[in-house]
């Protein structure tokens, strides 16, 4: 076994030049990811760059895009570490790169306790459980080479190179290291002697990796927190950027796919000869669970199938609807028979005999994810050999899951990443688009682009689950919570969505789980979306209750979190929390940490006479411990926001006779410009472990509004989405 | 045959007289720069100018398309330059994933044009596209930038 120490890899870069690679192991932080890899004992995660004769700086990034900058925000750390030129980093995805493919220079590494790479927090929950499943099929194979980055594996492999490059240089100019300074892409001597990396980049090649190497301190970055225009931006612009659906092969069918409205149905039968007759139409495909029209145009397949009656056997699930899910989760709510999640003292002791006690239940309907490109997948067939073209946030663990849909070695699949019109989880572990375009390809001659109608990715998608959550809470005389008991159903990702940062004495958190068939995904924060809601509008009913202002009652109870104190109080000091709102408006707070970073919202909102809320403006202060780049993650935490501010005003998929009700925008609303709230975000930068970014923004949003309203109204609305109701009277609409 | 002039070049297309724009541009003159986000002129995402005016085209027939003037994303550069919304939106880091953008950025064209210097109401009452992100607040700087351009 290797020893917990890491290494880095060098070698010539298949164009001249230096190719480094740096990876690490095991990783100690995630339960999941540590359960799968423990079954070999070690997970590797490589980082790598290559500098050019040229003098330019690739960077490789084995992440995908999805607007959270992360093809830029990596390679900046590296290059920070490297003393790059910026206007020299190019950046790379994997696995275009055959050097990075390469088996053979990925043989060691290992540095415990690593935490997921900031940056990625938010895709890497998933990306490391799959990741650890493919390590598991790569073993199988006989190959160790898996890749993944992070923080620290940019940056050593960042510092490793420039260390190699200093070295190239003493040695040629016969001076000591410690005399070569490196900067800006290039190294000097005070004698005079100059060079540019690319100059010294194939003698540093033929060096070893340093064992070791310091990293900077953060008062010496140049490149690292400053606000660095993204790589993936001027494509976007121009419409030059190649989405999934805008792959154009030559020889390409497209094909538009329907699966049985019922979860868990399938195809008994389908007469295909009324989209034969369709000008255009190529072939109708059968899969198990759906059916596909193959057409020379995206259009005309789309046309086809709506001609297409199929017969489907719906299966078990053809008479569940939301009421009956609700019922259900209540019933199993009473049943009480919980798992536990966590707990500290004796929450139900303590509630038996205390004088004061708040209950309160909340729900929340299932959401569908709405990416605003559909998924799609190309796909094809050759010799056995299967291609894959699409937008996936985990390219690895999508390839493996295409080896294991066409029942083929994971050798004879090859992924290629397109541009991805938004990820938000949907295009992560859930792969049924893949599925189904694997399954039309094996039937298609030549290229298939595999297409999800906007209906069908609402329909067919992997929801953020529907959850009903009972909270019940003791207060002293003092206003201090002396228990806290919360009982839900469902418990996903990440485990640690459940728990509060409160410093309340004996705490019992539990749950049912496993109450209904409807898909589960990921979805932008996970668990968090809707823990956010429950714990942080039942914290504002306690602090009413205790007769307390919800700002100060909430800093009476982070005693022992200095870190969410700060963020609160920076929070409550932007919005002017003291000062008294404008007539008609008023303001709700709420604080969530999540994916590492901590934010403290405060919404101001007022009613329109329909008893619709507007939503004026979000003060967000956040601590990620570190900010990579603070554009992109303004963006980020405005962008997690509006997400949430969806959920919260709109978002509600339901369910009826086993399918989804919701088909399409009009019936899915979305937040628009209109509705968007000014919305000023500032940084806490604590230096603790760096945090996510796309998803912290998303928690908090609802409560902070819900919290707002009943500021405004004095009602209390414990069920999204807030468009259900007349806000003026807190009556369900009907 | 529908004959129509996109991005300045003439195009004679064979397609049904009910196909909508969208897939004309995006299938049949592989101009993928435009985006299918729903189909039925919700979102935005497949905004193109017809003849100066921002249309959805997806719900455009291309039987209606003969004989105008359509202008897409890919026909907003003027000699390899971008034009000046385009370069707002680059200033202001405004796409995330970007699919929409095109279809955003077309919108804020035709905003432009009636409306040289839009308030914010204005804005809000044009702009009525969906961005999944949410990069609301960048394009409203983007607009507002674009306008003292
Ligand atoms: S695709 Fe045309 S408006 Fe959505
Ligand atoms: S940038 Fe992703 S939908 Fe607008």
């Amino acid at each position: 076994m290797v020893s917990r120490r890491f290494f880095i890899f060098s070698g010539i870069a298949a164009a001249g030049g230096l190719a480094i690679g740096y990876a690490l192991m095991p990783l100690t932080t995630l339960g999941r990811a540590r359960k799968i890899a423990g079954k070999d004992g070690a997970t590797m995660v490589t980082a790598w760059v290559r500098i050019g004769t040229d003098n330019s700086v690739t960077v490789i990034v084995p992440h995908s895009e999805m607007g959270q900058g992360v093809h830029t925000s990596l390679p900046m750390m590296l290059a920070e570490e490297l003393d790059a030129d910026w206007s020299l980093v190019r950046m790379e995805q994997a696995p275009a790169d055959k050097a990075f493919a390469n088996a053979a220079l990925a043989q060691g590494f290992l540095r415990g306790d690593k935490t997921i790479p900031s940056v990625l927090a938010g895709t890497a929950d998933f990306s490391f459980r799959k990741i650890a499943e493919v390590i598991n099929l790569q073993v199988t194979g006989g190959s160790t080479s898996v890749r993944f980055t992070g923080v620290e594996g940019m940056r050593r492999t960042g510092a490793a190179a420039r260390a190699m490059l200093i070295k190239a240089a003493a040695t040629s100019w016969g001076v000591p290291e410690a005399e070569v300074i490196a900067k800006q892409s290039k190294l000097s001597h005070a004698s005079g002697k100059t060079a540019t990396y690319g100059e010294m980049a194939a003698i540093a090649a033929s060096f070893d990796a340093p064992a070791d190497v310091p990293l900077k301190a953060k008062k010496d970055y140049t490149i690292v927190g400053k606000p660095i225009a993204r790589f993936d931006i001027p494509p976007k612009v121009d419409g030059t950027a190649v989405y999934g659906l805008d792959l154009r092969l030559p020889n390409l069918s497209f094909a538009v796919v329907a699966a049985s409205p019922v979860f868990g149905g399938t195809l008994k039968s389908v007469d295909a000869a009324p989209a034969k007759a369709m000008r255009g139409v190529k072939q109708v495909v059968k899969l198990a669970d759906a059916v596909a029209v193959v057409a020379d145009n995206t259009w005309r397949a789309k046309e086809a199938l709506l001609a297409l009656k199929p017969v489907w056997d719906d299966g078990p699930n053809a008479t569940i609807s939301s009421q009956s899910i609700f019922a259900a989760m209540d019933a199993a709510l009473d049943a009480g028979k919980f798992k536990t999640d966590h707990s500290t003292g004796d929450a139900d002791a303590v509630l038996k005999g205390a004088k004061k006690i708040i209950e309160a239940t909340y729900c929340v309907p299932y959401l569908a994810h709405a990416t605003m490109e559909t998924v799609n997948c190309t796909a094809h067939f050759e010799n056995d050999k299967l291609t894959v073209w699409g937008g996936f946030q985990d390219g690895l663990g999508a390839r493996a899951a295409a080896a294991k849909f066409a029942g083929i070695s994971i050798d004879d699949v090859s992924l290629h990443h397109t541009a991805m019109g938004g990820g938000f989880g949907r295009r992560g572990s859930t792969l049924n688009y893949l599925k189904h375009a694997i399954g039309v390809a094996r039937q298609v001659q030549g290229p298939v682009q595999v297409v999800f109608t906007r209906e069908e990715d609402m329909t067919q998608d992997n929801y953020r689950h529907a959850s009903v959550s009972r909270m019940k809470a003791a207060l002293d005389e003092k206003g201090k919570v002396t228990a806290w008991l919360h009982q839900f159903t469902e418990k996903f990702d990440p485990p640690e969505a459940t728990m509060v940062n409160y410093d309340f004495a004996n705490q019992a958190s539990r749950y049912v789980k496993g109450l209904n068939p409807i898909p589960w995904g990921p979805w932008r924060s996970v668990d968090h979306t809707q823990m956010g809601f429950f714990i942080e509008t039942f914290v504002d009913e306690l602090a009413y209750a205790a007769g307390q202002d919800p700002f100060a009652f909430r800093r009476a109870h982070l005693g022992g979190a200095p870190r969410h104190k700060a963020v609160l109080e920076l929070a409550a000091a932007m919005a002017g929390w003291e000062t008294k709102p404008a007539q008609g408006r008023a303001r709700g707070i709420a604080i969530r940490d999540a994916f590492g970073t901590i934010v403290a919202q405060v919404a101001e909102v007022s009613l329109n006479a329909d008893g619709r809320v507007r939503v004026h403006q979000v003060w967000s202060a956040v601590d990620p411990g570190e900010v990579i780049n603070p554009a992109t993650f303004v963006a980020q935490i405005q962008g997690g926001a509006i997400y949430g501010l969806t959920a919260a005003l709109y978002g509600e998929i339901t369910i009826d006779k086993g399918r989804v009700v919701q088909r399409n925008f009009p019936d899915y609303e979305m937040v628009r410009m209109a509705d968007a709230p000014q919305h000023e975000v500032r940084f806490i930068e604590s230096g603790a472990r760096t945090g996510g970014a796309g998803e912290p923004g998303t928690a908090p949003i609802a409560a902070a509004v819900g919290n707002a309203l009943f500021a405004l109204t004095g009602k209390r609305i414990r069920e999204l989405p807030f468009k259900n109701f007349d806000l003026n009277t807190g009556n369900r609409r009907s | 045959m529908v004959s129509m002039t996109v991005n300045g070049a003439s195009h004679a297309v064979d397609v049904e007289e009910g196909m909508p724009l969208l897939w004309v541009l995006r299938d049949v003159l592989n101009l993928t720069g435009t985006k299918y986000g729903c189909g039925v002129a919700a979102c935005g995402a497949c905004t193109v100018l017809v003849d100066g005016v921002a249309t959805r085209s997806c719900v455009f027939p291309a039987a209606s398309a003969a004989g105008k003037t359509i202008t897409t994303i890919e026909g907003l550069k003027t000699g390899g330059t971008l034009h000046r919304v385009q370069q707002a939106w680059v200033d202001a880091q405004a796409p995330q994933c970007g699919y929409c953008q095109s279809g955003q950025i077309m919108a804020a064209v035709a905003l432009l044009t009636e409306k040289p210097k839009p308030t914010d109401a204005e804005i809000d009452a044009a702009m009525t596209n969906i961005c999944r992100c949410g990069s609301y607040a960048q394009i409203r700087t983007a607009i507002h930038a674009a306008a003292k351009a």
